[in-house]
């Protein structure tokens, strides 16, 4: 999993080319407890980096899924949206949320590997 | 994404302050509790079970609601206030301040009742039983009172009640509930004198070695029993009931849910010094013979309103689609104007869909009316429906 990156906000990203998929990691799966519901962004929005885009709900709280990049949505995951527990059982891998098309492969690379997230979650507890 | 624990967490004081354990502390931590500031209490929110428990039930909010609406879960309740109420006549210097029928409280039965205010609004709901002469002699009443609201209400009875009754707080018991279709079950195993109370009985029982007062009660909507025990004894008695097939531990979480469905108020959210019975269509907590002089707090302003009819009422609410609308979200109607808020909202795991309850202008109150949630800026169509959103399936 060398080619995933991390965000603060307890999101995952890969990269294709110059397409990102987004999901929210283990951890915050974990913390959220039962998924009951996942609310995507429409084909084609223009995001910002740091701007809310998507919605997951637990039984206990709701929280906002952040474009952890700047760019323009090109797919989201419908199964997530049928089936929000899809995203307690598989965080960081079938239950992505959406994909990006971003412009600046730069700013992929800079955000945090997988050790560097290690770490954060360390910090955080 | 913040990694929220809990939607009961504004009703906690500040985090610095160091927060109250219940006698079941250690034994939470050890099931693998998520524990979160509640009303001043450490308390577990959900569980992450492990070994035999965690075949019985694996945890988290949604298990242990299924659980506990199939079988039996144990809750830790410890937080709540219980207290005595002794006097020449408590249940009648008690009618002063609620208007439920206390002293036609036979020995041996329960009655849910409010505080209310000189408005007509609700200080706090709470559970008043009569245990009887052998059990409190010289007529004393057990209270069990919202942790969040025991001292207010501990300050109120004692500043109204003056030397007509003495509040004796009693903070050396713990509160066990066990609640689902096999709790009776349970009793009858541990304690056949339990599993024999009618719904809403009391009495004194030993359990599992320990003297208990035992009520058929709950609030999750099913059969159950609340258990006040010594705090000494609440962890050997609480490992009596977890050895038990039928029950595994549920957290606040799951208590939460599961009183929503039963269409349940929770003060502070749903109830509050401005909400009157009526509004809160709890009327029904109107004792009859309370109806002839309403001389209780509030007592006219509360027969007016009866009679004039309230502008807002607490309605059961379910949104259309499968996005939960929590507490705060604003109700509007069909033009767009204001009509309420909700105050209890998130997923039934029984009816896998969202539900709500709030309170809407009068004119929007009737079952089947349309109104809008105002969910993430955008109006959620929702109807308004009759609660509870489960039935109840209290013994009778």
């Amino acid at each position: 999993m060398s080619d995933t990156r991390f965000t603060k906000d307890h999101e995952w990203l890969r990269l294709d080319g110059d397409i990102v998929t987004v999901g929210i990691t283990d951890h915050a799966q974990e913390a959220l407890g039962d998924v009951v519901f996942v609310e995507l962004p429409e084909i084609d929005r223009e995001v910002e980096e740091g701007e809310a885009c998507a919605v997951v709900e637990s039984v206990k709280a709701a929280s906002d899924v952040y474009a952890p990049l700047a760019g323009k949505v090109v797919e989201t995951n419908q199964a997530i949206v049928d089936d929000p527990s899809l995203v307690n059982g598989d965080a960081m891998g079938e239950a992505w949320f959406f994909k990006l098309e971003i412009a600046d492969a730069a700013a992929f690379e800079a955000l945090m590997d997988e050790e560097a997230y290690t770490a954060f979650l360390a910090a955080e507890e | 994404m913040p990694a929220g624990d809990s939607d009961a967490e504004h009703l906690s004081l500040t985090p610095d302050q160091p927060l109250a354990t219940t006698p079941l502390d250690a034994l939470h931590r050890e099931l693998g509790a998520r524990m979160v500031p509640f009303a001043g209490y450490a308390m577990p929110v959900q569980y992450d079970l492990t070994g035999a428990l965690a075949e019985r039930c694996k945890g988290g909010v949604l298990a242990e609601h299924l659980h506990c609406r199939a079988q039996a879960s144990l809750f830790d309740v410890s937080h709540m206030g219980q207290a005595r109420l002794d006097g020449a006549a408590p249940a009648q210097a008690l009618e002063a301040l609620v208007p439920g029928d206390i002293a036609g409280l036979k020995p041996g039965r329960q009655r849910y009742t409010l505080l209310t205010n000189e408005a007509g609004g609700i200080i706090d709901d709470l559970m008043v039983a009569n245990p009887g002469e052998d059990i409190f002699p010289g007529g004393g009443l057990f209270l069990v009172v919202n942790a969040s609201r025991k001292e207010i209400d501990i300050a109120h009875l004692r500043a109204e009640l003056r030397d007509a009754a003495t509040v004796t707080p009693l903070d050396d018991r713990a509160l066990l509930a066990l609640q689902g279709p096999a709790a009776a079950a349970v009793m009858a195993r541990l304690a056949p004198a339990a599993a024999a109370l009618p719904f809403m009985g009391f009495a004194a029982v030993i359990v599992g070695g320990a003297a208990c007062y035992v009520s058929r009660s709950g609030y999750t909507g099913e059969d159950g029993f609340e258990i006040s025990v010594p705090a000494h004894q609440a962890e050997a008695l609480a490992r009596l009931l977890l050895d038990q097939p039928e029950v595994a531990p549920a957290g606040l979480g799951a208590r939460d849910s599961l009183r929503l469905e039963a269409g349940l108020c929770l003060y502070g959210n749903d109830l509050d010094e401005v909400s009157t019975p009526v509004e809160a269509g709890l009327t029904w907590t109107i004792g009859k013979r309370r109806k002839m002089a309403w001389d209780f707090k509030g007592g006219l302003v509360i027969r007016d309103q009866l009679g004039n009819g309230a502008t807002r009422l607490r309605v059961g609410l379910r949104p259309e689609g499968r996005a939960p609308a929590r507490a705060g979200t604003t109700i509007v109607d069909a033009e767009g104007n204001d009509a309420g808020t909700v105050t209890s909202g998130g997923f039934s795991p029984t009816l896998n869909a969202p539900i709500a309850m709030g309170y809407v202008r009068r004119d929007l109150s009737a079952d089947g009316s349309r109104v809008f949630l105002m969910v993430r800026g955008k109006p959620l169509p929702a109807a308004v429906v009759p609660m509870p959103f489960v039935p109840h399936r209290y013994i009778r």
